[in-house]
Parts: structure tokens; C-alpha cells; sequence
């Protein structure tokens, strides 16, 4: 069995959809990225277990991140909803999803965020659900805002929706983002270019739904997100 | 291969304390369970920098060694109500992570024989595509570390960058992202 594989090779022989750790057009990654080759984890009961989170954790509001907040945040209202799928196409239930979000004018509640666009006090821009038997979750937000960054001269963030997921194992926990169908942002945003398969990049893009918008209330937006695994064949010795 | 096409990572941004980090996702365990141990670490980038804005998570064993999971299906060791072996935290302004846990027992190797106590981390952080994806062991478990046989995967020299060191009354356990020091990643 062959144990060291470098960072940017399909473990499983396809083409991998995640982008490399390095990826010099975003320059965050410069310092960050490891040099040395990484060591293929074999799939070990640790790897098959992973973070369990039902509905426990979660409170009823939690989904809404209009309701989070004595009034209602400015901006234009959406529901965001979808499947979250295994790669055999088998619903994930009970796992927890999370988001965070810039508010309509693209700033984050966070300190960090220094751009001069408003902040909307009733607007947090967190949110928490947990799958249903279908592997279905849903949102109701508003559309966030693009947002300058300093990557490079004039660059800008396509508007986007940061999504975390556990999946039902170890290996199946992915952080994304999801974006917005039509973005002119999304040629020139190195982290989502960053993705370098073109099909699997498109995955990470919304499709406006008709029937997903609830009529004089909220436009739609669809999205089904793909977990890793089940875990293929643990390591035999 | 039919099915599916797997949803691409997307880095955590900077941003991510709006929606992932609290001051309750860090302890695994009580702060006064009798058994509590605290696991610190600085994230350092490839200048030697602290990474002031990066999250670290953990996945591990209870202390009998077992999973709070159904695949895990080993009823004969007990599973204690409430624990969920994942913990969860940023770092701060000085790069500095803690989490509060206890020290899981042996788990099961594939093909027979134990696997040293360990516990797995994932860091995420702005400027990281993907998770970086690391096992923490432990420094008093010598002689299970030496016959470990992911630890045994790991190219000698940089086996001592997956051992936490004592630290007071902690554990230290100190991530470097990149150069010479760098820790030893895993791919999944």
C-alpha cells in the first residue's frame, strides 16, 4: 500500500473536486499551505465515526435568520433549501448544517470586517438546521452582498452563503460556500476559480427555484450538497 | 461511476465566529470533571507567524476507547450520557486554541491489535481551501505510540510533530502550517 501521496492527487483515483491547498492567485494560501507530502490516512474506526448532532442542538427559530432579531433585516428575503447527499446519492437525515453570512450590504457582523458598508442590527447572519429523512434542509434569509477584499487590486467576493456540514462520518465533513447563478463576480474570484474542475465548480452554485419562492414573501434558490463517502475499504493489515 | 459528484470545499473565510464558534464548543467535557485535561496549541504559518484566524476541531474516543457513533457498535464499554467526543475553537489574537477534554482510551486498529490514544484534528482557517486534517498522541503512552500503526505511516522524523509535550498542567499541542517544522498532514 502506498502511504505518501502528495496534497494535490486524488486519494480515491478520480478527479479530485476539492481545489489544491496551494492555489498562489489566492494569496491567503501562501503561508498556510503545506509544503510537505501529505500521508494518506487509512480509514480507522476513528475515521468511520465522526461528529453525531440531531435535533436536539438546534432550536426551532434557528433556520430563520429573519426572525433572529426584534425587527426585520433589510435586504431581499430568500429561501435556500436543498438535499444533502451521499456520493451514492442516499439522503444524509439528522446531520447538522450551518451557515454564516454578510448581511444585503455585504458586511459581516464580525470585528474583523472593516468595510464601510452598514451593519443591520437585525441582522446576526447565523444560522442552524438539522436534515429531515430526506436529507432536506432549509433556510430563510436575506441575499447577502458582495464585498471587497484585499487579494489583489480591486478584488471582490461573489455574493455567497458559507455552509458546514458533518455528514455521518469523520471523513465526510466539508466547509463551503454556495453561490449565487449569474454572478459576473465568479470569473474573477480566485477561490471559487480556485476549483479547478469546471463541473465539479458549478456544483457549488445555486439554480433559482420558481417553486421555492413563496409568492409576494421570498425568492427561491435550490442547492443539493454531495458528502463524501459511505467510507470505501478500511485499511486491512 | 455513477452517483454523484462530490460539493467542492470553500475556504472557512475569516468570518467564520459568526456562525461556528461559541464559548460552549470547546469543552468536550465539563471543566470540572474529575478527569479533565486541557489540550492548548498555537497555529503558525510558514513565517513563524501565529494565525490569528483559524478553528480547530477534534473528534475522539471516550475514555473506555469508544465512539459516540452507530458504527461503533461495541456495547460492552459503556458510552456516558451527553458525551459527544468533538470539541470545537477558534484561535486567538495570539494564534492559541483550548480545548477542554479527556484523554480517550485505545480504539481498535483495522485487521486486530489497538491503535494508540489519539485524537484527530481538523484545522480550518482563512488562506486553507480545504481542512488540514492531523492526529494529536499522546506523550505517556511510549510504548503504544511506538507500535501505532498510522503513527508508523508517518515519516520518522516528523512523527514527534503528532506528540503533544506537557505544558503545566496541559497539553501543548503546537500546529505548524508550513517549512521545516511543518506537522505531519493526513489526506483523507
Amino acid at each position: 500500500m502506498s502511504t505518501i501521496s502528495h496534497g494535490e492527487a486524488a486519494p480515491r483515483g478520480e478527479l479530485d473536486p476539492d481545489p489544491p491547498y496551494d492555489y498562489p492567485d489566492y494569496v491567503g494560501t501562501r503561508l498556510r499551505h503545506p509544503t510537505r507530502p501529505l500521508v494518506t490516512l487509512p480509514e480507522t474506526l476513528t475515521e468511520l465515526t465522526g461528529p453525531v448532532y440531531g435535533h436536539e442542538s438546534v432550536g426551532e427559530l434557528d433556520h430563520d435568520l429573519t426572525r433572529q432579531a426584534p425587527g426585520e433585516p433589510l435586504g431581499e428575503r430568500i429561501i435556500v433549501s436543498g438535499r444533502v447527499l451521499d456520493e451514492a446519492g442516499r439522503p444524509v437525515r439528522d446531520t447538522l448544517v450551518e451557515i454564516w453570512q454578510a448581511n444585503a450590504a455585504g458586511r459581516y457582523a464580525h470585528e474583523v470586517d472593516r468595510h464601510p458598508a452598514p451593519l443591520d442590527p437585525n441582522f446576526h447572519g447565523a444560522g442552524r438546521c438539522v436534515t429531515d429523512r430526506e436529507g432536506r434542509y432549509r433556510f430563510v434569509t436575506v441575499k447577502p452582498g458582495s464585498y471587497p477584499w484585499r487579494n489583489h487590486p480591486n478584488a471582490w467576493r461573489p455574493a455567497h452563503i458559507h455552509f458546514s456540514l458533518f455528514g455521518r462520518a469523520f471523513s465526510s465533513r466539508l466547509v463551503t460556500q454556495m453561490y449565487f447563478p449569474g454572478d459576473p463576480l465568479l470569473a474573477f474570484d480566485p477561490i471559487f476559480q480556485s476549483v479547478r474542475d469546471p463541473k465539479a465548480r458549478e456544483r457549488l452554485v445555486s439554480r433559482f427555484d420558481l417553486d421555492l419562492t413563496e409568492p409576494e414573501w421570498a425568492l427561491g434558490f435550490a442547492w443539493d450538497i454531495v458528502l463524501r463517502g459511505p467510507a470505501s475499504t478500511p485499511m486491512e493489515t | 461511476m455513477s452517483g454523484r459528484g462530490r460539493t467542492p470545499s470553500q475556504t472557512v473565510g475569516p468570518y467564520f465566529a459568526v456562525g461556528l464558534t461559541n464559548e460552549r464548543w470547546p469543552q468536550v467535557v465539563s471543566r470540572d470533571h474529575p478527569r479533565a485535561i486541557r489540550i492548548r496549541g498555537r497555529i503558525v504559518d510558514g513565517a513563524g507567524d501565529p494565525v490569528p484566524d483559524a478553528m480547530v476541531e477534534i473528534w475522539q474516543a471516550n475514555e473506555h476507547g469508544r465512539y459516540a457513533h452507530p458504527a461503533d457498535a461495541r456495547e460492552e464499554l459503556p458510552l456516558e450520557e451527553g458525551f459527544t467526543g468533538f470539541g470545537r475553537c477558534g484561535t486567538d489574537g495570539d494564534g492559541e486554541f483550548e480545548l477542554v477534554t479527556v484523554k480517550p482510551g485505545p480504539v481498535p486498529a483495522p485487521g486486530g491489535g489497538m491503535q494508540a490514544p489519539h485524537v484527530e484534528v481538523s484545522v480550518f482557517a482563512r488562506g486553507l481551501l480545504k481542512r488540514l486534517v492531523t492526529r494529536m498522541y499522546f506523550p505517556d503512552e511510549e510504548g503504544a505510540n511506538a507500535v501505532d500503526p498510522v503513527l508508523a505511516l508517518v515519516p520518522a522524523e516528523e512523527r514527534p510533530t503528532l506528540v503533544a509535550v506537557p505544558d503545566g498542567d496541559a497539553l501543548r499541542f503546537d500546529i505548524h502550517l508550513q517549512g521545516d517544522r511543518q506537522t505531519a498532514f493526513f489526506a483523507l
